[in-house]
């Protein structure tokens, strides 16, 4: 079923959680949620789920206006933070509670309910623990639970908010990548808030980046991590070094120094942003036109990929840039802290500094 | 979590860190005075209850209890509780869903009036049915020439003891029902639950411990009600008097024996109430554990 949010604002005193929000999600796909903490994200999951209601706009499902229908009747599947599992039930009784609970001419027989139960049990893998109570299984085990409960209904739309915030790293990405393999499998339109970026960016097919109420960008995750429409998307995803300049005829100048541009990356001369993400500089040694001046501060030399941290030469403020470089390319350089070397940029986003903010 | 359980006493074994360990007089000192306390203010006058009861032997104390006037105290003062306690549950679960889970203007308010009668005498408290329903009262004149009876009458008794009760559910239901929050609620009705089903398969298993807790405590205070009740009854023998009223009359006419013998049954449905209350605490305790772990992470 798809989704289509349209307009949607909501106010919560003098807060504006939302500002006219908009977006569509064609049936079946996996959109994630991103952005900071307090950016509005949760609040559009729960209109979407009926469980909040915006001041302006509609929210449509499968084409039909569902603004006012009721939570209960809007056929969502809800994944809360921390579960909400029902603590006095059995996990076999909170996965069937859905069906239990539907008026008795469509209720299936408890033959049909125990059989989907015990099928839901075994597509989240857990069907061993049927008898246990929520206090005892762990966070995932839990987790996998409310997501069988909340499939049991048959949604037509699965809302999850931020479902593996309260787990511990390792187990949040299993998770994860079991959740993208049960979306292949049962293909129903998941709605996905978080606020880490590696999870929206590994698991889903759209991401939707959100900051204070509004939409910054729509996009696969590729085009929204190569391509990104706003400093705040760049800022966002994924580590980068930021720098503050001048655009003038083609480059970039940042202080005395120019460093050139592609001929897409400025349409107009004036104050701007630059964002370099760590992975696209060049290193050259020692001091050479057409690069950035830097001292190397710290190497951190572990994994697959070496962090240097380096400062620049003509800035004094310990503003401290970041550049990572393969291992083995680092040893080929045989850097060392202390040295200086020049920061050619591969690839630079620049994005013009409205007259007003500079 | 953690807060929920502090709230209730008793639930961990004190720890004892060296740096706060008393010497041993200190500690036998003042287990020496709470007991002495506990024994001349609390054990002793319990005692003196059952035994001036008794003092004329069980027939005496048995024909005292069956006698008509100290029948009809009973079956007043139970009749008073049936209605006052239910009214009070549904008022109670009413307020604290409405406090903890919704935000609307005048919730303080309404949390500082629930806690009224906890803060006036009941004296007090009576005398105000009195004026409002009293013959010289605001409704006095239309409530005669209605022929309805308020004051002095069954009506009048429930409603004093309403009053007096009304905090006990709601003040044990508040902090319960903030502390869980709505989510698992929330996910009955995504699910699809109605809001009876909503209530029954989620609210109500979650503070049903707290929920009986509180009856018990509005049951044991509706029973027990002296001050606002003695306004509003008019000590009429055998129809407004009960049990603690009745205690009063018998113990002014010199009648110790039955006076005692009636006060004994009081003395032990407080008795019952704290075995109740003990049980109810330790069941609480058990389910504010499990919880505490479900969500303390």
């Amino acid at each position: 079923m798809s989704i289509a949010i349209r307009n949607i604002s909501k106010q919560f005193g003098a807060f504006k959680a939302l500002d006219d929000v908009s977006i569509d999600i064609p049936s079946g796909e996996l959109v994630a949620l991103l952005g900071p903490s307090g950016c509005g994200k949760t609040t559009l999951l729960r209109i979407v789920a009926g469980l909040e209601y915006a001041d302006r706009g509609q929210i449509l499902l499968a084409g039909d206006d569902a603004s006012d229908r009721h939570a209960r009747d809007r056929q969502v599947g809800f994944v809360f933070q921390h579960y909400a599992l029902f603590r006095h039930m059995s996990v076999f009784d909170n996965v069937a509670f859905g069906l239990r609970v539907k008026p008795r001419r469509h209720r299936p027989a408890e033959s049909e309910i125990q059989r989907r139960v015990k099928h839901l049990l075994e597509l989240v893998q857990l069907d061993w623990l049927a008898n246990r109570y929520p206090t005892q299984l762990s966070g995932g085990q839990r987790q996998r639970i409310a997501l069988a409960r909340a499939l049991a209904v048959e949604p037509k739309v699965l809302l999850l908010d931020e479902p593996f915030g309260a787990l511990d790293a390792k187990v949040r990405k299993e998770l994860r990548r079991w959740l993208r393999r049960l979306h292949d499998e049962i293909h129903v339109t998941s709605v996905f808030v978080t606020h880490d970026q590696e999870e929206a960016l590994e698991v889903c097919d759209r991401v939707v980046l959100i900051n204070k109420g509004k939409i910054e960008q729509i996009g696969t995750p590729e085009s929204v991590y190569d391509h990104p429409a706003t400093p705040f998307v760049a800022n966002f995803l994924g580590s980068v070094n930021l720098f503050h300049g001048r655009v003038e005829e083609g480059q970039l100048h940042l202080g005395d120094h120019a460093l050139a541009l592609d001929k897409t990356a400025a349409d107009a001369d004036g104050k701007a942003v630059a964002f370099v993400r760590p992975h696209e500089f060049d290193l050259l040694p020692g001091a050479q036109a057409g690069g950035l001046p830097a001292k190397i501060v710290r190497i951190v030399a572990v994994g697959a990929s070496a962090r240097i941290e380096l400062s620049e030469i003509d800035r004094s403020d310990g503003e401290v840039i970041e550049v990572t470089v393969a291992r083995d390319l680092f040893r080929l350089l045989a850097l060392a802290a202390g040295d200086v070397v020049s920061l050619r940029p591969r690839q630079i986003r620049v994005f013009q500094t409205p007259a007003l903010a500079a | 979590m953690s807060a929920s359980i502090a709230l209730i006493p008793g639930n961990r074994q004190a720890y004892e860190a060296p740096s706060t360990r008393e010497p041993i007089w200190v500690k036998g000192g003042l287990i020496a005075i709470a007991l002495t306390f506990f024994a001349i203010f609390l054990l002793l006058p319990l005692a003196t209850v059952f035994s001036e009861a008794l003092r004329k032997g069980w027939g005496a104390y048995a024909a005292a209890l069956i006698e008509d006037d100290a029948w009809s105290a009973i079956r007043l003062t139970v009749l008073a509780a049936a209605v006052a306690v239910p009214l009070n549950l549904v008022f109670g679960v009413a307020a604290s869903w409405a406090i903890a889970k919704f935000e609307f203007a005048g919730k303080r308010v309404l949390i500082t009036l629930i806690d009224l009668p906890f803060s006036v005498s009941p004296v007090i408290s009576g005398l105000i049915y009195v004026l409002m329903f009293g013959a010289q009262g605001w409704f006095g004149p239309w409530l005669h020439a209605h022929d309805i009876k308020i004051v002095f009458a069954l009506p009048g008794i429930v409603l004093a003891t309403v009053f007096v009760t009304f905090p006990f559910v709601a003040r044990e239901l508040i902090p319960l029902m903030e502390a869980q929050g709505s989510e698992e609620e929330e996910a009955a009705v995504v699910l699809g639950a109605s809001a009876w089903q909503m209530f029954r398969y989620t609210t109500l298993p979650s503070i049903k411990w707290g929920l009986l807790y509180g009856v018990i405590l509005c049951n044991a205070r509706a029973m027990g009600e002296f001050g606002a009740v003695s306004v509003v009854s008019g000590h009429i023998r055998g129809q407004t008097n009960t049990m603690p009223l009745h205690v009063e009359i018998l113990y002014n006419e010199y009648n110790y024996a039955a006076a005692f013998a009636v006060a004994s049954l009081l003395a032990l449905l407080a008795i019952v109430t704290l075995g109740l209350k003990t049980l109810v605490e330790r069941q609480t305790r058990r389910q504010t554990h499990e919880k505490s772990t479900l969500t303390g992470e």
